[in-house]
């Protein structure tokens, strides 16, 4: 958990250093091939080497697809790339299991080589720029609410829906949150510029920043996790007071 | 996970507080194991007739405090529609009776403890025996008409509560469970009250929508419109024109038990997950939007009503008719498929 958050917050600084390195190697400054170092754009060609090794047999060796094994890639986009390998999701052992978020195979860098090679075949959703700090934290609560939270409970702690496990949102940094919303991974909707724009994105970042660790006015949070256990104190209270008022009512003989 | 662990311990420690109190009570409560005197019989063994006035006067009072919730539950059922409201009338018509009954039995009643003998009941003296307990019930009330009436008051409020939204059933529900704010020429506007354009939705995206200018809380406003490859629809031939480019609409109510219908899937690889499908979060009943909203899961008993679209020249989504049937819960028509 601790390391987690140390992450978090040093990712905005290494985004940062990132978009420094970018601006240097994009500013008309000579440049240095095989610098190495942080990059902020793969290279297609080392993307397409990665996805012959990891990734053909089942997206085939032209990304169009296997039927019964896998989509196409081409129009997936670059959101949809950065998504699936940065989260572990892919690549998958059994194309018919539902991908889960595991440590990512590929680093940084593979992703990004990855990310550049998919990006190419074709239009898809772009990565979403995503910045919790200018979101509204009751904004974000209201979209998320509207839209996110039946399948992934209000809190954000997932859940079961028909024939899926609905992952929790609670280590899903900003950009995954932001590329899951346009891209709509596995069998969730996705969600274009329209019904949830940039700063609504942005504002529901906030809200699942916020639900880490939220307040908990009424008392016990029990876990966060709903009607269950907050059930069971009901019943072993209510069951207490009946028999309570049971033994009030009622007399005791000893025969 | 550390904190459901923490919860669950905390539930598990207080279940094991209760039983183990429960049990000790019932130990102490027993009498010793070696004792040549009869155990203590609580209660009185002569009978103790009560002149408790007081105790008639609550019994009464608690009785008329059933008879007005009574009473106030029928005044709700026309004045308000709001179900809180009856519950609470009813609840607390319950309570006052179930108070009467308790306060009755402590304190106006004769109080003797009777032994019951196992013996044959069909002996003509038994039940002249009972008959004659029955009426010395009554004895040493001094007020029997006022709690006879109170009754009476109790037992007519109850009564009513209880057979007048029968009413709701008559034949004078008539056609209103097919009137809705939908016609043709309506356009759709989004929660805020702006209309639609086809092109707001993406492919494999949803969306809730209403009627523009009508009340968004009537049970037949909210609709979900979603988009769908043109290619894969598989509406019924008469309903071939109701979509726009893929765009379709359908009741947002589940015709299972009324909820909303909030839950969306659409798959990224159909053939390694699942299809897609409007899911009602409450039962899970679930509903095929590609072939007209079928029940393909769950307890719902017909599809979810859809209504037919169509655009305007500037790309607004806009009602080309009414729904294909009444929106709502699945009373009216129940397995109607």
């Amino acid at each position: 958990m601790r390391r987690r958050r140390l992450l978090l917050r040093g990712l905005p600084a290494l985004l940062c250093t990132a978009g420094a390195v970018y601006g240097f190697a994009s500013a008309p400054a000579p440049a240095q091939p095989g610098a190495g170092g942080a990059r902020a754009a793969g290279s297609a060609q080392a993307g397409r080497r990665l996805f012959l090794q990891g990734c053909a047999s089942c997206h085939g060796d032209d990304a169009r697809g296997i039927p019964s094994k896998a989509p196409s890639l081409h129009g997936a986009g670059a959101a949809a790339a950065d998504f699936y390998l940065s989260t572990g999701r892919m690549p998958l052992e059994n194309p018919q299991d539902q991908p889960r978020k595991s440590d990512p195979v590929y680093d940084r860098a593979q992703i990004d080589d990855l990310v550049a090679y998919v990006g190419s075949l074709g239009a898809g959703p772009p990565i979403p720029e995503v910045r919790p700090a200018r979101g509204v934290l009751s904004e974000g609560l209201r979209a998320f609410t509207d839209s996110c939270a039946g399948c992934h409970q209000v809190v954000g702690r997932g859940g079961i829906a028909t024939s899926v496990r609905v992952p929790d949102l609670l280590s899903a940094s900003p950009k995954t949150i932001g590329e899951a919303v346009r891209v709509g991974p596995y069998v969730m909707p996705s969600f274009g510029e329209k019904q949830i724009d940039a700063p609504t994105l942005d504002s529901i970042a906030r809200y699942l920043r916020y639900v880490r660790h939220p307040q908990d006015r009424g008392g016990w949070g029990i876990g966060h996790i709903g009607p269950i256990p907050e059930g069971m104190v009901t019943w072993l209270l209510a069951l207490a007071a009946l028999v309570l008022a049971i033994r009030f009512i009622g007399e005791r003989t000893t025969e | 996970m550390s904190g459901l662990r923490r919860a669950l311990t905390a539930i598990g420690r207080f279940a094991a507080f209760v039983l183990l109190f429960l049990i000790g009570r019932r130990r102490r409560g027993r009498p010793g194991r070696v004792s040549d005197e009869p155990p203590p019989v609580p209660g009185p063994h002569e009978r103790e007739v009560p002149s408790g006035r007081r105790a008639e006067t609550l019994v009464a009072a608690m009785l008329v405090v059933c008879g007005l919730c009574g009473g106030a539950f029928v005044a709700l059922y026309f004045a308000y529609d709001d179900t809180q409201l009856l519950g609470l009338s009813l609840g607390l018509a319950f309570a006052a009776l179930a108070a009467a009954l308790v306060v009755a039995g402590k304190a106006v009643i004769p109080q003797e403890t009777y032994t019951e003998e196992r013996e044959d009941f069909g002996d003509e003296e038994v039940r002249e025996e009972i008959e004659s307990l029955v009426h010395e019930g009554g004895e040493g009330l001094s007020r029997r008409g006022m709690l006879l009436a109170a009754g009476g008051v109790a037992a007519t409020g109850l009564g009513a509560a209880v057979v007048w939204p029968v009413a709701s059933l008559g034949p004078s529900v008539g056609d209103r469970i097919r009137k809705t704010p939908w016609r043709a020429g309506r356009y759709l506007v989004d929660a805020e009250d702006r209309r639609i354009l086809v092109d707001d939705l993406d492919v494999g995206s949803f969306m809730l929508a209403f009627p523009e200018g009508a009340d968004k809380e009537l049970l037949g406003s909210s609709i979900n419109i979603v988009r769908l490859r043109p290619q894969e629809l598989d509406l019924p031939r008469e309903r071939a024109g109701w979509a726009v480019e893929g765009v379709v609409a359908y009741s947002r109510i589940c015709t299972h038990a009324g909820c909303a219908v909030s839950l969306f899937r659409y798959p990224t690889y159909e053939r390694t997950s699942s299809a897609p499908a409007l899911v009602c979060p409450c039962h899970y009943s679930t509903f095929d939007p590609r072939r007209a909203c079928k029940v393909v899961f769950g307890p719902a008993g017909r599809p979810l009503p859809q209504l037919p679209l169509r655009m305007d020249a500037a790309r607004h989504l806009l009602a080309a008719g009414g729904y294909s049937g009444p929106p709502g819960p699945a009373y009216p028509r129940v397995r109607l498929q």
